[in-house]
């Protein structure tokens, strides 16, 4: 299953959207783009997930990362995971450390 | 991620690049630009590291350790370029074949490691595993990123712990449960609101290490469609990874995280966590067994072995693990630190736990190294240890376990002795006092307070509350075994009749003794342990074995709590009594003496006559009052409280003891009337009619609050 993801930024918002499988062989490409998400300019982070068909252990790796690097006051949103994305971060706790919407926030002006 | 310059190849092994690891830990370790693999057997000549791609049937790659990798007896390898994420790994050994030595090597064999953090190859429970697999029980890596926010242990002091013992899959397999994944971890999280109501604040989950619930299985004599498998799990394949079994996520490879957010959350609501752990024997068996790991790694190290090379069988289960072993030792030891720092287990209980206290030929220590070791461990330092104080090969410690300051048992002498006194039975009155206050004829000689002990009338092992008011006799016939397994001692009574009836006298004298064994425990100073489902009335059908059965026999059945909603009502308020009252949890044995200058001792001790207990050998009938004052070793102000126990057969009028300052006593329960009279919201008790007494119905207790 092919993988893509994209990273958008506009004021201190940070976007990315994940299209596809995101698995041992393709975590690695969303950890490259999270690297490039500055720490501290960013107070928001969405997380695109409308298209996200599977989620492994590696990815939910990567989302620990994430929640790690952004610290405790950037909030992270995971806007409209499919059912098994959905349900594979709620048996692991990780739907405490994130916000799920159907929507995006609004983006703040600067 | 740059390597340091430390970190770099200096070997290659076809693709592989290698470079010699660091012995410690042992285990396979991430560390940057590849993983640290380490193992360590004090016989095996060579050692090759096998690693599969994950759920491959062949391994992709076979590393033999370069002699220069084996630091004393330890091989220690880092591999660069592993997608730890995907892999599967294991061992061969090569050594000598002599089991008359007590060596197994076998090098056509692939090992699992004993430090597997995850294994894979039974990820779903029941799913039938390959049987021509060649390596059926596969360590994987795992992380240790769990975003735990500051997550702790409880640290609730031992003495106001009420614990609830379950099995992670019975507690949510029923249809009933209505849960999203049920029998697993994430369904326990869904449950947490009923463990909430019912008050409980730990839970004991049987074992959830890595086990094969395919060992030994076989047809169901009974329903030749249906298997009998090793359903409770007390035989470890590898005890440092849950059971993938039991989570949800295990296909996927997750249970690490979902164990985790589990006992997050619990925490959050209050609730601590205990793990029942087997260190005593493993899934290997005896000589006929699968050799999984440490039988083919380092038999005559790990195991104890009769001159013969046969294996010792302490724990009745065909092997036991050397524990006083050195090198056992340490195993158990990181295994125990392990899961109280990267899992956040706030105490252990330890089954068979006596074994644990045997040196390598079997004998009793005096003064055993690792119950030792283990009870001045600074990482477990706060850590609840719990010992079942007895094993298979006939040690019996319940009162006499080496305990360092540290270590609480499991008291089989309460749970014989309530269940006796709850049965009528003469002579009992004089122990039901001992077990009353924490059992101090047990403990206290040796200056171990009423926490030490582990108050329990039902556990998994005998039958449930509810067969132990139905059952005279074991009905274990669905175990395929001729009803000789289980214990012939339980001390039960069935009211009347054997097992279900009609009788409604029968019933109702059957919910009044139920009623009156959770008061008891309750109001018994120690710390109350219940076994999942008496709360409602669960049935086993008179099995008291049931080890061996993935159905209706262990499963909860939830319907129970609308239809014994009488029975759940009286265990969550006897329950909240004793969260509402400090003065049922000392921290410190009775004195008999009032040092408060209260006018009364701190417990005292009354029959059908106040100030007049009947110890005589035909006595049922036992009555004590709590003086409040002396809560909390007179630390904290609470009620008075008196509790009348009448077992006799006949409704007795009991004078109760007068009190001062113009307190008067009030009725907080009495099992001797209906529902909903029998009992009352802890705190809403309405005043005793009579202040100088009362009738106590045949076979019932009562509890007044004085204030």
């Amino acid at each position: 299953m092919a993988f893509d993801v994209t990273l958008e930024m506009e004021n201190t918002t940070a976007t990315i959207t994940l299209n596809g499988a995101l698995d041992a062989s393709t975590a690695p490409k969303f950890k490259e783009e999270i690297e490039k998400v500055p720490t501290g300019k960013v107070k928001t982070l969405v997380l695109m997930m409308e298209d996200l068909e599977y989620m492994a252990s590696a990815g939910l790796r990567v989302l620990i990362y994430t929640k790690q690097k952004m610290g405790a006051h950037t909030d992270i949103y995971v806007v409209k995971p499919q059912e098994m994305v959905l349900e594979t971060l709620v048996k692991t706790g990780f739907d405490q450390s994130v916000i799920v919407v159907d929507n995006p926030p609004k983006i703040e002006k600067v | 991620m740059d390597l340091r310059i430390d970190s770099h190849p200096t070997h290659t092994y076809g693709k592989f690049k290698l470079r010699t690891g660091r012995p410690f830990p042992f285990g396979a370790t991430v560390v940057p630009g590849g993983v640290n693999f380490s193992i360590f057997s004090s016989h095996a000549k060579s050692c090759t590291l096998v690693l599969f791609e994950k759920h491959a049937k062949k391994p992709m790659a076979e590393i033999p350790f370069p002699d220069e990798f084996r630091i004393g007896n330890v091989f220690c390898m880092i591999v660069f370029d592993v997608d730890y994420e995907n892999i599967e790994y294991g061992y061969r050994m090569e050594g000598p074949f002599n089991p008359q030595e007590g060596h197994w090597f076998d090098k056509s064999k692939i090992l699992m490691d004993p430090y597997a953090k995850i294994i894979g190859g039974r990820d779903v429970w029941g799913v039938t595993p390959d049987w021509e697999d060649i390596y059926h029980h596969r360590a994987r890596i795992a992380p240790d990123d769990f975003d735990w926010e500051n997550d702790r242990l409880l640290e609730i002091p031992p003495e106001d712990l009420i614990v609830y013992e379950m099995h992670v899959r019975s507690f949510t397999r029923h249809a009933s449960s209505k849960v999203k994944h049920p029998g697993t971890f994430a369904a326990i999280r869904e449950k947490i609101p009923y463990l909430k109501e019912l008050g409980v604040n730990a839970i004991e989950l049987m074992p959830i290490y890595e086990f094969d619930e395919f060992e030994n299985s076989r047809p169901n004599p009974n329903n030749p469609d249906e298997l009998l498998v090793n359903y409770w799990g007390y035989s470890t394949v590898g005890f440092f990874a849950p059971k993938a079994g039991y989570a949800a996520t295990g296909k996927l490879g997750m249970q690490v995280d979902e164990l985790k957010a589990l006992v997050k959350d619990l925490h959050k609501n209050g609730i601590e966590v205990i793990l029942d752990v087997v260190f005593n024997h493993t899934a290997e068996g005896n000589e006929h067994g699968p050799t999984i790991s440490f039988r083919g790694i380092d038999n005559r190290t790990y195991y104890m072995l009769t001159p013969e090379g046969y294996y010792f069988n302490f724990s009745g289960c065909g092997n036991t693990l050397n524990c006083n072993n050195p090198i056992v030792r340490n195993i158990v030891l990181d295994c125990l630190r392990y899961w109280a720092s990267e899992y956040h287990i706030d105490g252990f209980r330890f089954d068979l736990a006596s074994i644990l206290g045997r040196d390598p030929w079997g004998a009793p220590l005096a003064n055993p190294p690792l119950l030792e070791t283990l009870a001045f461990d600074p990482i477990l330092a706060k850590c609840k240890l719990i010992a079942e104080a007895w094993d298979a090969g006939g040690l019996y410690q319940v009162g006499s376990f080496p305990a360092y300051g540290r270590w609480a048992e499991w008291n089989g002498k309460y749970r014989d002795g309530i269940r006796k006194f709850l049965k009528g039975d003469a002579g009992r009155v004089g122990d039901m006092a001992q077990r009353l206050q924490g059992s101090p004829d047990l403990y206290a000689w040796e200056g171990r307070g009423p926490a030490t002990s582990i108050n329990f009338i039902t556990a998994h092992d005998g039958f449930t509350l509810a067969d132990l008011v139905s059952y005279n006799g074991k009905h274990n016939e669905a175990n395929g075994e001729n009803n000789n397994d289980g214990s012939n001692d339980n001390d039960s009574w069935n009211c009347g009749a054997e097992g279900w009836t009609d009788d409604p006298g029968i019933n109702a004298l059957r919910q009044r003794q139920m009623k009156n064994a959770v008061v008891m425990l309750m109001v018994s100073t120690g710390v109350p342990m219940i076994l999942m489902g008496d709360e409602v009335g669960r049935s086993q059908n008179g099995n008291n074995n049931t080890y061996c059965h993935d159905n209706e026999l262990n499963w909860l059945d939830w319907t129970l709590l609308e239809k014994n909603a009488e029975l759940f009502r009286f265990f969550k308020h006897c329950i909240g009594f004793r969260n509402a009252h400090p003065v049922l949890r000392s921290k410190y044995h009775f004195s008999n003496r009032d040092y408060k200058n209260s006018g009364y001792a701190d417990i005292t001790w009354h029959g059908t006559q106040a100030w007049n207990a009947d110890w005589s050998d035909s006595s049922r009938v036992l009555a004590f009052m709590l003086c409040g004052k002396h809560a909390k070793s007179g630390m904290v102000e609470d009620n008075y409280v008196y509790v009348a126990m009448n077992m006799h057969w006949e409704t007795l009028w009991f004078e109760v003891p007068g009190l001062k300052d113009g307190m008067k006593w009030h009725v907080f329960a009495n099992t001797g009337v209906a529902s909903p009279l029998d009992i009352c919201e802890p705190g809403k008790e309405g005043l005793l009619e009579d202040q100088s007494g009362l009738l106590v119905r045949d076979r019932s207790v009562v509890i007044l609050v004085g204030k």
